[in-house]
């Protein structure tokens, strides 16, 4: 407080109006930009979207917010986000600052795992949006992926194609040939939906086999001229496909023989017992390469943005932990194993109590962070699914700003939000006071 | 929407650049004024300043919009126009401004439903005033757009042309089709395109607005402007049997996964950039792609096609003859005031003429409906192709969402855009789909 001014008795009214000086600003700051809005928004929450006069709706907001399922939506995420991601980061934080205590390089290693948070979430978010595309030739995720994928089941070369008339039907994977064969009969397997550049290399004209006795022949071909041409006809300027395998089936259904067909598309059958035969392309040669899991979609969208946002948190966690670390008393730790404490004994009976302080300011740090949680979501969901990636910060953006333009139930949001960090933050006021 | 934010940091800079031009035109406008005293055209009577929040930004049309003021201070050397950029919040900048009542005097608004509500509360001041130059130079359907309860308050300055396909030049010539004339043959062609190895569609789904503008054009090739008027008005419902019968025709396109780039779940993750792209790649990942005149910018700026050898375009084919099949959707700005003077009124009658509108469309992307422009102004054949139409049109629409509550019609992932988006994942739940889309457009036009 201000010292008593020199000489003389220090007036009662100049006392006052000393320490209303030195409070005014702070409480003008407070007032302005703290106690008003709040105000201003609970009142605002009892109107309805377009302005006071005459528009009282009551709780008609909250019960919006309650019954609507795109509000449900968002409260049902959020618990799941508060429900998962202040434990990850604190498991992993913790981790990475026990483990870090005991390499070299750790300084390097805690700036690394540190770096995202120096990254703006929204830069996070367009990053993890690319790095989670379900196209394997953009999104790097779903690129590993196929790594693995295309290494167990190779791709077919026929990944794309399509039976040219109905008398090829899907068949166990491949494509079987509706009409019976018999001896001396030739089967023909037209197939489109074949790029030009995805024809086999060294793929020449097509050619109709002539019938040959005993034998059952045919060829595989790429059915498709400018135009469509006559589906079904083998005609000039269509491709063989070769090196296709196809399958002859007795009509038990049972492989009998299989040919690999030649650079024209042909391929033959010898010395067939008499009988009734379908001929048909192996489900090998459609084998589709791998199309990388949808990871934006809406049954993965929250676990992906979940991941992402635990990626930029981890380092956080791993600092504050670290620290906690570095203070705690190193000879208890020597007492734990003279005893013959082990050294997960250690850790679970010693360190983790000691830390309990350090672990409750990350948790309570990310708690607050994960109720009002927008821009990752806003930058990482694509716009398609913002309704399951839907969270209350970001339904309140959109309710009352992008578009919707109610600030009705956008102030009740607001005030939802408020009321669910309100005990987190009377739990850290009271810590604050403990501590001072 | 994203990139945009990110050009907001950029408009910053523009602004300063800004500054820097408008010193250097005033520092001119003296001289200017001595030189041209001789031509009768030049107007020092009309004295007054005009400010005017526009949409467009340095990357966006700054730089032509300011030459049109240019022009227009060199004819009135005694007006100042300080045009301020504001972005794609404009909206909700001048839904502010209104109700703290300081508007600008001039806005250009993309959303005839903001019009329609500015109008109602009466914020804004009629433009009669200039119903003669309007009426010598735009048709009655272009200036039905900017009539709210029956006044003329706006009129459209720019436009784009919705009602456009555009399509893979060498994908259409391996698949051997010509670009079709009817519904039918675009079906059947997308069928030979299949065939022929490309998915024939390529669909911007993450963005729910390319979605609404395919249902509108197939509306509004199937029943005309009154009834799609009324849809946009919700007079008609979106349970009526018509929106049944355009859904099925949607459900044609949407339908078959396998002809769609990326099937329908990767569609729904592709931005309206990235569904133009796979469409103009090498080799191509799709054959069409359904969007405005606007597409061909991006087809140049962000893929190695070229013009007429690479990406062309057609007219929406015809799905019922008649009026029907040359109507255009459009989208665009529409000029309003919010105040009355000298000033403005001078400035809002020269925007009106066809000298105005050739200073923008000699510079590109930028369509208009005054026909007495000659065409011959669009800087390329392309421009020429999807802009004519404009001039001649006497049928237009606005674009249906932009004309409804933003609730319904313009909110990401919600209203109608995030139903559509539904329809895309499952385009045989017609009934569900409409029944969803009737009680979102109810709640939003009960507010």
């Amino acid at each position: 407080m201000a010292a008593p001014p020199p000489g003389g008795e220090p007036g009662r009214f100049a006392r006052y109006l000393t320490a209303a000086v030195f409070l005014a600003p702070a409480f003008i700051m407070l007032g302005v930009w703290m106690v008003y809005p709040a105000v201003y928004t609970i009142i605002r929450s009892f109107f309805g979207p377009t302005g006071f006069l005459g528009s009282w709706v009551g709780t008609d907001n909250y019960k919006t917010l309650f019954t609507s399922s795109y509000f449900t939506t968002a409260i049902k995420n959020n618990a799941i986000w508060v429900a998962v991601v202040p434990a990850f980061v604190a498991a992993i934080g913790l981790i990475f600052a026990v483990l870090t205590e005991r390499i070299r390089w750790s300084l390097a290693f805690k700036t690394v795992v540190f770096l995202p948070i120096a990254i703006s979430a929204f830069a996070t978010g367009v990053t993890w949006r690319i790095l989670y595309d379900q196209n394997p030739d953009t999104g790097a995720i779903n690129a590993l992926g196929r790594v693995v994928s295309d290494a167990v089941t190779p791709p077919g070369v026929l990944s794309n194609a399509l039976p040219s008339t109905a008398s090829l039907q899907p068949h166990s994977g491949g494509l079987l040939l509706k009409t019976p064969l018999h001896p001396g009969g030739v089967a023909l397997l037209g197939l489109t939906g074949i790029a030009p550049q995805d024809v086999p290399s060294g793929a020449k004209q097509a050619v109709e086999p002539a019938a040959k006795q005993g034998d059952i022949n045919g060829a595989v071909w790429r059915d498709f001229k400018p135009g469509g041409g006559k589906p079904g006809v083998v005609e000039k300027g269509e491709l063989g496909l070769p090196g296709v395998s196809v399958e002859l089936r007795s009509s038990a259904g049972k492989v009998v023989q299989t040919a690999k067909t030649g650079a024209d598309g042909s391929f033959e059958f010898t010395d067939v017992p008499a009988g009734t035969y379908q001929a048909g392309v192996g489900a090998s040669s459609f084998a589709k390469p791998f199309g990388g899991y949808s990871w934006l979609g809406p049954s993965l969208i929250t676990p992906s943005l979940l991941i992402a946002y635990i990626w930029i948190w981890a380092g956080f966690a791993m600092v504050v932990i670290a620290a906690g670390l570095s203070s705690m008393p190193r000879d208890v730790l020597e007492a734990a194993r003279t005893d013959g404490a082990t050294e997960w004994q250690v850790f679970r009976r010693v360190t983790v109590p000691l830390l309990a302080p350090v672990l409750t300011v990350v948790f309570i740090t990310m708690i607050i962070n994960v109720l009002k949680v927008f821009d990752i979501v806003f930058a990482l969901a694509p716009e398609s699914e913002y309704g399951h990636a839907n969270v209350l910060a970001f339904a309140m953006w959109q309710t009352a700003f992008s578009g919707g333009g109610n600030f009705g139930v956008g102030s009740a949001i607001a005030v939802f939000i408020f009321l669910l960090v309100l005990p987190v933050l009377l739990l850290n006021i009271r810590r604050f006071r403990r501590e001072v | 929407m994203r990139t945009r934010t990110i050009r907001a940091a950029g408009a910053a800079a523009a602004v300063v650049a800004l500054a820097v031009i408008i010193a250097a035109v005033f520092g001119g406008t003296s001289s200017g004024a001595v030189k041209t005293s001789k031509s009768s055209a030049v107007n020092t009577a009309v004295k007054g300043k005009v400010t005017f929040d526009g949409i467009w930004t340095s990357s966006t049309g700054q730089k032509p919009f300011q030459a049109v003021i240019n022009a227009f201070q060199k004819k009135f050397p005694g007006v100042k126009v300080n045009y301020k950029p504001v972005g794609n919040n404009l909206p909700t900048v001048l839904a502010t401004a209104v109700a703290g009542g300081h508007p600008p005097d001039m806005a250009d608004i993309a959303q005839p439903g903001t019009i329609k509500q500015f109008a109602n509360q009466h914020k804004l001041k009629p433009i009669t005033y200039a119903n003669s130059v309007l009426k010598k130079n735009f048709s009655k359907g272009w200036l039905s757009l900017g009539k709210f309860s029956g006044k003329q308050y706006a009129f459209v300055f720019k436009a784009a042309n919705k009602s456009l396909v555009w399509y893979n030049v060498p994908a259409f010539k391996t698949a051997g089709v010509k670009p079709p004339k009817t519904f039918s043959a675009l079906l059947k062609n997308a069928k030979t395109i299949k065939a022929s190895g490309t998915p024939a569609y390529s669909i911007g789904g993450a963005e729910g607005w390319t979605l609404t503008d395919l249902f509108e054009n197939i509306y509004l090739r199937t029943f005309g402007v009154a009834k799609y008027n009324a849809l946009s008005a919700h007079k008609v419902k979106w349970t009526d049997p018509s929106v049944t019968t355009a859904l099925k025709s949607m459900g044609k396109i949407l339908g078959d996964t396998s002809n769609i780039a990326g099937g329908t779940a990767g569609a729904l993750q592709d931005s309206f950039n990235q569904s133009v792209t796979n469409a103009f790649a090498s080799p191509p990942k799709a054959a069409m792609v359904f969007e405005a005149d606007f597409v061909g910018g991006v087809i140049l700026s962000q893929t190695k096609a070229k013009a007429k050898t690479g990406f062309n375009t057609f007219v929406w084919p015809q799905i019922t003859a008649g009026a029907n099949a040359k109507a255009v959707e459009i989208a665009g700005d529409l000029m309003v005031t919010f105040r009355d003077t000298p000033a403005i009124r001078a400035f809002v009658k020269y925007l009106a003429t066809p000298q105005a509108a050739a200073i923008w469309a000699k510079q590109g992307g930028f369509g208009t409906g005054n026909h007495n422009m000659s065409p011959k102004v669009y800087p390329d054949s392309i421009t020429r192709a999807t802009e004519t139409p404009l001039l001649s049109a006497k049928s237009i629409v606005f674009d249906m969402s932009d004309s409804q509550p933003p609730a319904f019609g313009a909110t990401a992932g919600q209203g109608e855009w995030g139903l559509f988006q539904k329809f895309l994942q499952k385009p045989s739940d017609i009934k569900g789909i409409q029944q969803q889309l009737e009680a979102a457009a109810k709640a939003a036009y009960k507010k």
